[in-house]
């Protein structure tokens, strides 16, 4: 096998932790949802993250050639090598910022699976034609669920609004086009991601106004994750999330 | 505020496993309108190839016979034999009906 471009296998963990992370989070909710029907749609969304993490994990695996498995860089990275953005680390707040999260994020998916589906790297176009179905019902069910808060009761629109403020500023550093990804996507291997900000903008804006929701005017944007800079929740998800793979190592389950 | 007031209408949930089958009963679900009950049915029952297609409808739309009906709704059937198909011997020589 051709040694990779050594900026891939980076490039596919922002791909797969976004997913990773943002899949443990929505995993919070298992057995605390609203309603039953609720409980297992969430279930469902957090092990189809997982699920698309662990492919593309695998990928980053072997084009590493680091010997490390999807496991290993899951269970046995420390928060400063991780690279999902930070939107998908946030807590996992209430109904209301679960829904909106999934909305701006299941959006941002879509696109750049549905760009990736036709990566000049087989496997990785192979992964986004599987996830871009996912992430399509994803965005179907977080959409249909922003338009009924934001149009529903005082209080569901209210908290609806306070999540659309409070994750607004997490948004811009999913279009930011990391430096050291322009050789890849140069060769068609990976999205430019600066590229999917606009339809994004476009959906999300007849999706709030249909809710009867606003964007936030403030275009100042918070960024770190897709280089290491995490806020202090990741490490507390990483310590719940890695203590079973790190307490006994290389257990089979 | 009661549970029955807190609590969204219910649906029926029928479910087609292949094209050309019949949609069947699968269950029921909770939901506040058409499009996020066909969205809970897609979680709840369709979730694993179950189905490739489904049809919710409003439970409270579904007239039923009730139990008491039971007697004479159903057992008049029963002794005509000749109201069955099995009554009737099927000629020799098909196959296929």
């Amino acid at each position: 096998m051709r040694a990779s471009h050594p900026a891939l296998a980076p490039a596919l963990l922002r791909i797969a932790d976004d997913r990773l992370i943002l899949g443990h989070r929505t995993s919070e909710w298992c057995g605390h949802a609203p309603i039953l029907e609720e409980d297992i749609a969430l279930a469902n969304i957090a092990l189809d993250l997982i699920g698309q993490a662990t492919l593309v994990l695998q990928h980053a695996g072997a084009v590493e050639r680091a010997g490390r498995n999807e496991d290993a860089l899951a269970f046995f990275r420390d928060a400063t090598d991780f690279r999902n953005a930070l939107l998908c680390e946030l807590p996992r707040g209430d109904f209301g910022v679960t829904i909106v999260r999934h909305f701006f994020h299941g959006l941002y998916s879509v696109l750049q699976w549905d760009a990736l589906a036709r990566s000049t790297d087989q496997t990785l176009a192979g992964i986004a034609a599987k996830a871009l179905k996912e992430s399509r019902y994803h965005v179907r069910h977080a959409g249909e669920w922003v338009i009924r808060l934001g149009d529903g009761t005082e209080e569901s629109h209210r908290r609806a609004q306070e999540a659309v403020d409070a994750l607004w500023p997490y948004t811009g550093e999913l279009f930011m086009q990391p430096a050291d990804e322009a050789d890849l996507v140069a060769a068609g291997t990976t999205a430019d991601v600066s590229l999917l900000a606009g339809p994004w903008r476009a959906q999300v804006d007849d999706v709030l106004r249909r809710a009867t929701l606003r964007a936030p005017s403030d275009p100042w944007m918070q960024r770190g994750g897709r280089d290491g800079r995490h806020t202090e929740h990741l490490g507390h998800l990483l310590a719940e999330m890695q203590i079973v793979a790190r307490s006994h190592p290389g257990a089979q389950w | 505020m009661s549970t029955a007031e807190r609590s969204w209408p219910l649906w029926e949930v029928f479910t087609q496993g292949k094209d050309g089958e019949p949609h069947q009963h699968a269950g029921s679900v909770h939901a506040t309108d058409a499009e996020h009950a066909l969205q809970n049915a897609r979680d709840v029952y369709a979730r694993r190839n179950e189905a490739v297609h489904l049809w919710v409808v409003p439970s409270a739309a579904i007239t039923a016979s009730t139990p008491e009906d039971m007697g004479p709704f159903f057992d008049p059937a029963n002794d005509k034999a000749y109201r069955h198909p099995q009554f009737y011997k099927v000629p020799k020589g098909v196959k296929v009906f």
